[in-house]
């Protein structure tokens, strides 16, 4: 299943994106996804022929290998080989706050309901993973306030805290 | 001191409901345990030899009379009627049900405690002087910062699944009593010639099998960024770090493997290229954090306390006095220790009487303050010197004014194989086999300093590889021996200790102490410690005192 955030909304969507192993024929004219290698080979022939390409990234690929053409992606997927390797998480910020990437961020692998609020706050918005849409919306905002910045722009306590200073100043003023 | 706003209480109410939840699913098959491991972890829920242990955090080693009550009872109600204090500064439940914890860690909310971070592969509890507040020679209150680290630490998106855990101690005096220099991050907290305040960041110390003392990565990050460059230091980490082997995915391998000055030069490079004011703390909300430390109602006193004089006449209060209270910054006050050391005894064992009986007198004689201190002790800090007598008395009453702190009985024992289901040996039957061969005071105050340091496996959990005299428990077919080191140190000249010979059996190791001891004794210069008389001769006098055949051939 394929649960996507959108306008802070988690719903199912179908996975447009048709997955291409390194040694399978391209085929079709839809979107597709890609390793780093496959679309280190194809990935400009596919962008100029109008496809929307995405690629997928293991945890010790290095993110910045993507920066230059990151505007022309259409998706990054992040593994997670097992859901206690981190480094996804990182990879998810950089690419937000360090490249402006707009297009969807996949959390793939082992995706598990208890991992929901960090990928959120990291920047994720789409999850491929066997929980429905409900329970994962409820795991992803469990957290009512959070401590710091991270890249999905919820003010940390310390922002919170400083408007509520502000706004007591201005009742009094 | 510091309280929870309402964000702080909703923060630890919503993790308490997510884990009672992951609870639940563990108990109906919905989570194998395989599964479980990582979230309990996380809430500090470890599964022992015998039963569930639960690790409850005491942020910077910060206490109040009232989470002191707290702790007791949950010593009481939930566990067999005693806690132990760690060398993180936290407290353990030996014998917790898992069914029992979500109950636990709600009635914990209340008084401002929890289990979170306590265990897992992430940011734990911040490592924080117990003089904090009291020490003369502080430059700022390490306290505000390791409160700043915790919010930040909290539930970080970025940094919850790191290769390895992650541990931080934040300092602000010359005299290191953090152990700083033994964490993935030391901090030190110095002012700088024009007067402004910052972190010295040392980087990549650790015990376990691998020991480092850390590396000085800056010598003065202005105090203002330590947020952004903290999140520089892990992201770092946390993208190459080695996750291939658990032995060596602590940040000291990464930083050793790079070189410090290369891992410098990437932190570096990372914390250049990031939105830096969005990460940093503003001044306002450090304000807020610095004003809720700083309001201990101080009275104006005499420097010189007759009544605390004149008690010296009893021998018993003159020790306590001259080994267990130290100078406080304010005239007339003092710091006083509490030694969970007593001969024989478990260290860091604290029965549930013994905390409420802390609890009272620390409100009676205190200002209700209480700490953890990472050699499994604690500190009453602001102690009018007039009343140190009848706090002396009411700690002997409960069996707490053991006067031993710094001496040869005042030793760092991990839980060791009684408890812990990763040791090989023993430890806490060596503690208390060496405490009694040292439990004449006198001949323990003759012997001066010294600290002896127990671990029963290599994970150095006990700190052996910074005790003066480290101890660590092996096992070789099925049984267990001692491995001892001289010239660790864990303070601000911190070093790993030397292994002296082959290891020893469990019935050979206090005599052995003995041994050491009696060569220091013979050889030692005046107001030479066992440290520096070791440092200055070298193990030969050691050697010979313990291994004596091994020395002639």
């Amino acid at each position: 299943m394929l649960i996507r955030l959108e306008n802070d909304h988690f719903h199912t969507v179908e996975d447009r994106f048709t997955a291409v192993d390194d040694d399978a024929a391209l085929t079709g004219d839809g979107a597709v996804l890609l390793s780093l290698t496959r679309f280190e080979a194809d990935g400009a022939a596919l962008l100029a022929a109008g496809r929307d390409v995405g690629v997928r990234i293991g945890p010790a690929d290095r993110i910045e290998a993507l920066a230059p053409v990151l505007p022309s992606l259409a998706l990054v997927a992040l593994e997670f080989p097992k859901y206690r390797d981190g480094r996804a998480y990182s990879s998810a910020v950089l690419l937000r706050e360090r490249y402006g990437f707009d297009g969807e961020v996949r959390a793939v692998g082992d995706v598990q309901i208890d991992q929901a609020w960090n990928m959120v706050r990291c920047g994720f918005d789409a999850f491929e993973t066997t929980v429905g849409p409900n329970a994962w919306a409820a795991a992803a905002r469990r957290y009512r306030h959070v401590y710091q910045a991270s890249a999905d722009n919820r003010a940390p306590a310390f922002v919170e805290r400083a408007r509520v200073v502000r706004d007591a100043v201005a009742t009094v003023g | 001191m510091f309280h929870y706003d309402a964000i702080d209480t909703a923060m630890v109410a919503d993790r308490n409901a997510e884990f009672r939840d992951q609870v639940q699913r563990r108990l109906s098959g919905d989570l194998t345990e395989d599964q479980f491991k990582p979230l309990r972890l996380m809430n500090g829920l470890y599964l022992q030899l015998h039963s569930y242990m639960l690790r409850v955090a005491i942020p910077y080693g910060a206490l109040t009379s009232a989470k002191m009550r707290a702790l007791a009872h949950v010593a009481r109600r939930w566990d067999k009627g005693y806690g132990h204090f760690t060398t993180r500064q936290n407290v353990q439940f030996h014998w917790i049900r898992l069914s029992d914890t979500p109950d636990v860690l709600d009635y914990l909310a209340t008084a401002e405690l929890h289990a979170i971070q306590t265990s897992g592969n992430c940011i734990r509890n911040t490592t924080s002087d117990p003089f904090a507040g009291a020490a003369a020679e502080e430059v700022d209150d390490p306290r505000v910062w390791s409160e700043v680290i915790r919010q930040w630490s909290t539930f970080h998106p970025e940094f919850t699944y790191l290769p390895r855990k992650f541990k931080i101690a934040v300092t602000a005096s010359p005299q290191d009593r953090t152990a700083a220099r033994a964490h993935d991050i030391g901090l030190v907290l110095r002012r700088n010639r024009d007067g402004r305040l910052g972190f010295e960041v040392i980087v990549g110390g650790g015990m376990g099998r691998t020991p480092y003392i850390g590396s000085t990565i800056r010598e003065h990050l202005p105090a203002e960024h330590l947020l952004s460059y903290l999140t520089a230091i892990l992201r770092v980490y946390n993208r190459f770090g080695r996750r291939d082997n658990l032995y060596k995915a602590r940040i000291k391998i990464l930083v050793a493997s790079l070189g410090a000055a290369e891992f410098a030069s990437q932190v570096d490079a990372e914390w250049d290229a990031m939105d830096r004011p969005r990460l940093d703390l503003p001044d306002i909300e450090l304000a807020r954090i610095r004003a809720s430390f700083g309001l201990v109602p101080f009275r104006t006193m005499p420097p010189r306390s007759e009544r605390f004089e004149a008690a010296r006449s009893d021998p018993a209060f003159a020790r306590f006095a001259r080994n267990n209270v130290v100078p406080h910054k304010i005239p007339g006050y003092g710091i006083v220790q509490v030694s969970l050391k007593g001969i024989g005894e478990v260290p860091g064992d604290c029965s549930a009487d013994q905390m409420e009986v802390l609890a009272d007198l620390a409100e009676r004689h205190g200002h209700g303050e209480i700490r953890v201190t990472h050699e499994q002790n604690l500190v009453l800090p602001h102690v009018p010197l007039d009343e140190v007598p009848a706090l002396h008395a009411g700690l002997a009453a409960a069996g707490l004014a053991t006067p031993n702190i710094n001496l040869v009985s005042d030793m760092i024992a991990c839980p060791g194989l009684d408890y812990c289901a990763l040791a090989n040996a023993r430890a806490i039957p060596v503690a208390q086999a060496i405490s009694r061969t040292f439990a004449d005071p006198a001949r323990a105050e003759r012997i001066g300093e010294l600290k002896i340091k127990i671990s029963g496996c290599i994970n150095a959990c006990g700190h052996h590889h910074v005790g003066h005299i480290g101890i660590l428990g092996v096992d070789k077919k099925g049984e267990e021996f001692y491995q001892l080191t001289l010239g660790g140190s864990g303070a601000e000249d911190a070093a790993i200790g030397h292994v002296l010979g082959p290891a020893l059996g469990a019935d050979k190791v206090a005599d052995a102490i003995d041994k050491l001891v009696e060569a220091y004794l013979a050889i030692r210069q005046p107001d030479e410690r066992f440290l520096d008389t070791y440092r200055r001769t070298g193990v030969g006098p050691f050697k010979a005192a313990v291994y004596p055949d091994a020395h002639q051939a």
